[in-house]
């Protein structure tokens, strides 16, 4: 065919390819819409309409299918992975920075990383301590980057868990339960005290009391709660959360009427407080 | 009042319902083979009880984006001809083929409304776009897809004001909406679709 021709789906298929009528429908492009049913008939792709629907069915299926499978598995996963890189990241420039205070001490420097990096070297060891500086420092900025990325493609994985919890606590939640399918079907008791595994677990044995939350904890709604209605507010939120990460994976609506009654169930608690 | 051939009132399960004819869908209820269409559940399903000129007959072409799981999607294809489901979320989208399994033409497509050039080359120009995307730019992304319309074809959208903006007034997003949408549309019928669909608004256009 020219190149004038608009191209179909179908356009470089064999009639018997599954696999690449699948590949044509899920990278294909075209500048606009045409009579593909007709084109592809004259083309010999398809006997005729009913044939060529036949086959668009068959390949719509399998894109379809393979597609959102593909998806649903890639996006929460790599959320998760920029998370762990972050606090990956984040720590370890926290620990190398510790040892080059230590280090810069020893030598009457300033102890911050920042500062010992723009340091002149004079001996051999001190030019070790300045690169083990700027590697803190450009460790830091990567911890930043990767913050940055994970609150920009949170809310497209988990767009109201996002909005309700923030984009790092979402990804954070996402991460702890092993996927957002795993995490929408936690009961909302088990999100509460996700992250207190250690808490929770020194309960179970005895002794120790019953952890009112987990990560959940940096969260406004819950921090800056009086303590004796802190309880109820993790509760609260916590209940709202597992709503918002079962609409997110089930129906992937943004449902804004969340987060307003979000909003005033921390209201209504926190004045109860004041009372 | 104009419900398309394969759209009927009937009673099913006690209750008087709009009904379509075909596969059932999981567990609801059916009565002789028809579906109850729950117009609580959609909008398009309002749309036709409230009785609006959508233009629709029965066997047109159909363009449906923001599909979901395919509730009103497998309706449409019960009474229309080859229906192309867009939606973009992967979850829902599971349940969107397993409806589209029990039909002949319906065809799913994992694709995002935003952007009409990546299922160009599947979609053929239609008779009717059914629009339900609750997201942001609502009537941008109806002007994207009017190059699928046929010269007489329809466009029936139902807006959501809180996808556009939580804080205005949805008469303020309906107005603003609606104006963007005359940028490329005649608007030939509006209606509030409250209180089955809180701040919602139906509009049925042609392309201009
Ligand atoms: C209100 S639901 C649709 C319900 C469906 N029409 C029904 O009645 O059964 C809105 C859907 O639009 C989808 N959506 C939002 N933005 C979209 C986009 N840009 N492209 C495709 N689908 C989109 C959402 O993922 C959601 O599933």
């Amino acid at each position: 065919m020219t190149g004038d021709t608009a191209a179909g789906w179908f356009q470089d298929v064999d009639p018997g390819d599954t696999e690449g009528a699948r590949a044509a429908i899920e990278d294909g492009s075209a500048d606009g819409p045409a009579d593909w049913p007709g084109l592809a008939v004259e083309a010999d792709f398809a006997a005729d309409e009913d044939d060529y629907y036949s086959r668009l069915r068959a390949a719509t299926l399998r894109a379809a299918t393979a597609a959102s499978r593909e998806r649903e598995r890639a996006d929460d996963n790599q959320l998760t992975h920029s998370l762990r890189a972050m606090d990956d990241a984040r720590r370890t420039a926290n620990e190398l920075a510790e040892r080059v205070a230590e280090w810069a001490g020893s030598l009457g420097w300033p102890e911050d990383a920042a500062a010992v990096a723009d340091r002149e070297p004079g001996e051999p060891g001190e030019r070790r301590l300045v690169a083990l500086a700027t590697r803190v420092r450009s460790l830091e900025e990567e911890a930043a980057a990767l913050r940055g990325h994970v609150e920009r493609t949170a809310p497209s994985v988990a767009p109201n868990l996002s909005a309700l919890a923030g984009p790092i606590l979402a990804a954070r939640l996402v991460s702890l339960a092993g996927g957002l399918e795993a995490l929408a079907r936690k009961p909302s008791g088990t999100l509460q005290v996700l992250g207190a595994e250690d808490a929770l677990f020194a309960h179970l044995q005895g002794g120790a009391p019953s952890p009112k939350h987990g990560v959940i904890y940096t969260h406004e709604y819950v921090r800056g709660t009086d303590p004796a209605e802190r309880g109820s507010a993790a509760r609260a939120l916590a209940g709202k959360l597992t709503i918002a990460a079962r609409v997110d994976h089930y129906s992937g609506d943004r449902r804004a009427t969340l987060d307003r009654e979000l909003d005033e169930r921390i209201e209504r608690i926190r004045t109860r407080g004041d009372g | 009042m104009n419900l398309p051939e394969g759209v009927q009132y009937r009673t099913i399960g006690g209750d008087r319902t709009l009904a379509t004819r075909g596969p059932q869908v999981s567990d609801e209820s059916t009565d002789e083979g028809w579906r109850a269409w729950d117009p609580g559940r959609s909008k398009l399903g309002a749309m036709l009880d409230a009785g609006m000129e959508t233009g629709l007959t029965g066997g047109e072409t159909v363009l449906y984006l923001g599909a979901a799981a395919g509730t009103t999607p497998s309706h449409v294809a019960d009474f229309a001809g080859p229906t192309y489901a867009v939606e973009f979320a992967p979850r829902p989208v599971r349940d969107l083929v397993a409806v589209a399994r029990d039909r002949d033409r319906l065809f799913p497509l994992l694709k995002d409304a935003r952007r009409p050039e990546t299922y160009a080359h599947t979609v053929e120009p239609v008779d009717t776009i059914v629009q339900d995307v609750a997201t942001r730019g609502q009537a941008a992304v109806a002007l994207e897809n009017r190059q699928f319309l046929r010269e007489d074809g329809r466009l029936l959208l139902a807006v959501k004001a809180r996808s556009e903006d939580v804080t205005r007034e949805p008469e303020a997003v309906f107005e603003a909406a609606t104006a963007e949408l005359e940028e490329g549309y005649e608007l030939l019928d509006r209606r509030r679709l409250d209180p089955r669909h809180e701040d919602h608004l139906a509009v049925v256009a042609r392309p201009r």
